[in-house]
């Protein structure tokens, strides 16, 4: 881990975010989160509970999901965070995002950044995931509004897409 | 699964994708709590450490003097008119003025330049509290001696409810089977996955307020009620909204605690509440106490209902007394008796408080009943689907209580639900540990009456086409909280005027740009604001069609419009685009706009109460479930769900099922984990979402959502309610299919492993 350069109480800390070099101060406290939404406005980011347990806040970090309201800033330096906002690329939506649409996974959306990165780390590493795993890999992703149903059908639709 | 529809029409019926999905899935979504107004400050609330106590003193000199803070406030410096959402029952403040009621009850409140400073000030406000005996017992809140919450609640009876319709007494004489059983419902609560969160901004004697809102409309009527504004300086916006389910139909300390530091500050206020506050807020379920007495005859028939409840409201009233009507109203919905009596008792405790939950009051009870009913089938030998049968209620019928009912398919969900999950193959023949088991429900489309007594139409809408002809605006005050009305409504935009959907855009649920709807609640957007939006539609349509005849030199009522196409029925060489139409109209005449509005008839009996379930159209369903018990553990395993859902003619397949999915899921987590718990002083034990179980995806079973053929006529194009229902019916039939696997009857929510174990062993007890 690169460690970050302290300037009084504050810290500096180097990211790239979504392929773009962000640098920030921050004060020892703030979390990954915090800096995502409050610094460098990428609110597609949700806070959810703060405690890592509802995953809304879930980013891609070096390409591994991490909860980021779990991961302190300084910890971020010197690696690469993904956001929702990062998956578009030249307005042509990630296959999850349009699957996401394709099949109404989505209803009030507070939770779909989160999940669709959950969903994202799992077919980088596993292109063709059984549903099984699929639901392992949003275990920690709470949706309040869906019963899941549809979100499933979106990832494996996705996955089905990759072959 | 059918998604595609055979109906004849050219936009509704179509699983069209939702009008605000790609902004969902790219994060451009933005929340109450994502937005950023320049000068804004950050609000926190100090809430009370105790369940009940007398605040003697607030020292707020220390927490004034922190660098950074803008503001400190306590009662003192607000408004203390008091609030809540149910008429005549107003016991709420913006910040305590004497005593705390809860744990989490609010006492002061800061504004400061960012999150940190605001929390370090909170922590330098010195209270003095006298803390009080609480009351944290339903079932003794009412006995004498017991402290009182409030004053004016005598022996702390929120409401009390005493229904008699027919002679139950003689209905149970006349019976062949009389049972009595007492049930036990959990505190359940919504979990929206967004916290509430509000932005308010004070300026020229305007309030405006962008929120995490259900009802701006109501938000508007109370928050103006309490600042003592007119309803014309509020200005309430709703942001995306991240799910609802009753949490946020009234104004929570978000709006009304930033809106005073506004005030106070002269610059944007925005709070946020963290999960720990949304549980203080609550408003969630009520744990109901049941006594259910039920009488049929030898073949089946109900003859009479007796449900006693006392149940537990918590510190205020908030919509608690529709609650506790609603308990006893829905009972006599689904199944056809004469005779029933119906005794509630809502009871103030020093915990938090109690209200609207998806299907309203009415879960709990219909888990009592459809647990009964299988009991009492049993006793008589017969099936449980058939007892249902014999029971079924049909279209065109009056509910004892003066519920009328049109469209009716119940029997045919039972029908249906009954061979598309092979009962027939299964009941009584499943392998040892494992069961099937039937529960049913029925729901509201939209409540009769508005919440407050007023003569306001229930929604109202406005269409307007642009001057070139090319898009449609839809304004509409209807609330999108993520069920996805904004997308049927602009489907029914294109249906009504003849365009397609991806020409309609909306704009809804603002207080100031989009005329008057009470909101999402009840089950009622589909088919009051659908009224209001077809109507609107429909004028457009006229008008278009009258100019059309004209240019065409052709009758107007041979003129149609489909898909932007104006044509002349039976000459297909006369056509017009719509555009083209619709740009001369606003040459010749100005705007082409179109208006609409509904309000129910007037609906429901006389007596006292008789309001409450009300509505202008009822669904019906019939859920059936199939579940594996480990009886070493008590796991119980929920392994497939069919839902099949009468809600009269469907607007989006895709949205409508995704509803079924959502509120049966609901329904699961409510009849299998959830449960707010407190220690015994009334501090919750699992005000977060790791304790406070919600379902995951590994927890969910397959899900079959299917539908019977159903058109409604008191609603635009024969919708009906879809939100709501699916949740109703759950509870029972885990409760049932988990009898029949390992005979063992729960009587008490949530059904957890525990509770199963001991059963098990209660019953190798008595063997």
């Amino acid at each position: 881990m690169v460690t970050a350069i302290k300037k009084g109480n504050l810290h500096v800390v180097r990211l790239v975010v979504n392929g773009e070099e962000h640098a920030a101060l921050v004060k020892s406290n703030t979390t990954l989160l915090d800096l995502l939404r409050e610094e460098f406005d990428y609110t597609g980011t949700k806070k959810g509970c703060e405690l890592g347990d509802c995953g809304a806040c879930t980013v891609l970090m070096d390409g591994k999901t991490v909860n980021s309201c779990l991961v302190l800033a300084v910890e971020a330096n010197g690696h690469t965070v993904t956001t929702i906002e990062g998956l578009e690329r030249n307005g042509e939506l990630d296959r999850l995002q349009e699957e996401f649409i394709n099949q109404a996974a989505v209803q009030c959306g507070y939770c779909s950044p989160g999940m669709i990165l959950s969903a994202k780390a799992l077919l980088v590493r596993n292109p063709h995931p059984s549903e099984r795993e699929v639901r392992e890999a949003i275990g920690g992703n709470l949706c309040r509004c869906t019963g899941y149903v549809r979100i499933v059908k979106a990832i494996l639709a996705a996955a089905e897409a990759n072959s | 699964m059918s998604e595609t529809s055979t109906k004849d029409f050219s936009v509704i019926g179509k699983s069209v994708p939702k009008i605000d999905a790609r902004d969902k899935v790219t994060g451009r979504a933005k929340y109450a709590g994502d937005l950023k107004v320049p000068g804004m400050l950050i609000g926190k609330i100090l809430r009370s450490p105790h369940a009940h106590a007398r605040i003697l003193n607030i020292n707020t000199s220390k927490a004034m003097e922190l660098p950074g803070v803008a503001a400190v406030i306590t009662a003192r410096d607000v408004p203390s008119t008091f609030y809540g959402i149910s008429p005549a029952r107003y016991d709420e403040t913006i910040l305590a003025i004497e005593k705390v009621l809860q744990v989490g009850d609010k006492v002061a409140a800061v504004a400061a330049v960012d999150e940190e400073t605001a929390v370090k000030a909170l922590a330098l406000i010195d209270v003095e509290y006298e803390v009080l005996p609480a009351v944290l017992d339903p079932l003794r809140a009412m006995d004498e001696g017991q402290p009182q919450v409030h004053p004016q609640y005598e022996r702390n009876i929120s409401v009390e409810i005493h229904q008699d319709f027919g002679d139950v007494e003689k209905a149970f004489r006349e019976s062949y089977v009389v049972r009595t059983d007492c049930f036990q419902g959990n505190r359940a609560t919504h979990v929206p996955m967004e916290p509430h969160a509000a932005i308010s901004k004070w300026e020229n004697g305007k309030l405006t307020i962008w929120s995490s809102s259900q009802s701006p409309h109501y938000f508007q009527y109370h928050i103006s009620r309490v600042f003592g504004l007119k309803m014309g300086d509020v200005r309430v916006i709703k942001a995306f909204v991240g799910g609802g389910f009753g949490g946020k139909l009234e104004p929570s300390a978000a709006e009304y605690v930033s809106a005073a530091l506004a005030m106070k500050t002269g610059r944007p206020v925005k709070i946020v509440f963290d999960r720990k506050e949304v549980f203080f807020h609550n408003r969630g379920r009520h744990a109901q106490h049941i006594e259910l007495t039920t009488g049929v005859t030898k073949e089946g028939k109900i003859l009479g209902v007796h449900a006693k409840f006392i149940i537990d409201g918590g510190s205020y009233t908030s919509l608690g007394i529709a609650s506790a009507y609603y308990a006893g109203a829905m009972l006599p919905l689904i199944y056809d008796f004469d005779h029933f009596k119906f005794d509630g008792l809502r009871v103030h405790t020093n915990l938090p408080s109690c209200a609207a939950q998806r299907g309203h009051g009415a879960p709990q009870p219909r888990f009592a009943f459809e647990s009964q009913l299988d009991m009492i089938a049993k006793e008589l030998g017969m099936d449980p689907i058939e007892i249902r049968k014999v029971n079924a209620r049909q279209p065109n019928t009056t509910t004892l209580n003066d519920l009328k009912v049109n469209s009716c398919e119940f029997t045919a969900c039972l029908d249906k639900a009954t061979e598309i999950s092979d009962w027939a193959g299964k009941k009584g023949k499943l392998p040892p540990g494992q069961g099937i088991g039937i529960g049913c429900g029925g729901f509201i489309t939209g409540a009769g009456y508005p919440i407050y007594r007023t003569r306001l139409p229930h929604a109202s809408a406005v269409i307007k086409i642009s001057e070139q002809g090319d898009t449609a605006t839809l304004y509409i005050g209807a609330v999108d909280i993520g069920q996805g009305s904004d997308t049927i409504l602009a489907q029914m935009a294109a249906e009504a005027v003849g365009i397609n959907y991806e020409d309609v855009r909306i704009v809804s649920a603002d207080t100031e740009t989009t005329p008057h709807d009470f909101g999402a609640y009840a089950s009622r957007q589909t088919l009051m604001s659908g009224h209001a939006v077809k109507q609107a539609g429909d004028e457009i349509r006229r008008q278009i069609i009258e100019l059309a005849a004209d240019l065409l030199e052709a009758n107007a009522a041979d003129v149609d419009i489909d898909r932007r196409v104006v044509f002349v029925k039976g000459s297909p060489e006369k056509t017009l685009t719509f555009e083209n139409v619709a740009n001369e109209f606003f040459i010749r005449k100005g705007p082409l706009v179109g208006k609409g509005s509904y309000a129910p008839p007037k609906l429901g009996g006389k007596f006292k109460g008789a309001a409450v379930g009300t509505s202008p159209a009822y669904s019906f369903a019939a859920q059936i479930s199939q579940v594996e018990v480990d009886e070493e553990t008590g796991q119980v395993m929920v392994t497939k769900v069919w839902d099949v859902h009468d809600c009269g003619t469907v607007i989006n397949p895709s949205l409508l099922h995704g509803q079924v999915e959502g509120a049966l899921f609901m329904g699961m987590g409510e009849a299998m984990y959830e449960q707010v718990v407190f220690d015994d002083k009334g501090k919750p034990l699992n005000a977060n979402l790791g304790e406070y179980r919600v379902p995951t995806a590994l927890d969910v079973p397959e899900v079959i959502s299917e539908l019977v053929d159903s058109y409604e006529p008191a609603g635009p194009w024969g919708v009906k309610e879809v939100g709501e229902g699916a949740t109703l019916p759950t509870m029972g039939s885990y409760a049932n299919a988990i009898y029949d696997a390992i005979g063992v009857r729960l009587y008490d929510l949530p059904l957890t492993p525990e509770k199963v174990w001991r059963a098990i062993q209660d019953r190798k007890k008595l063997l």
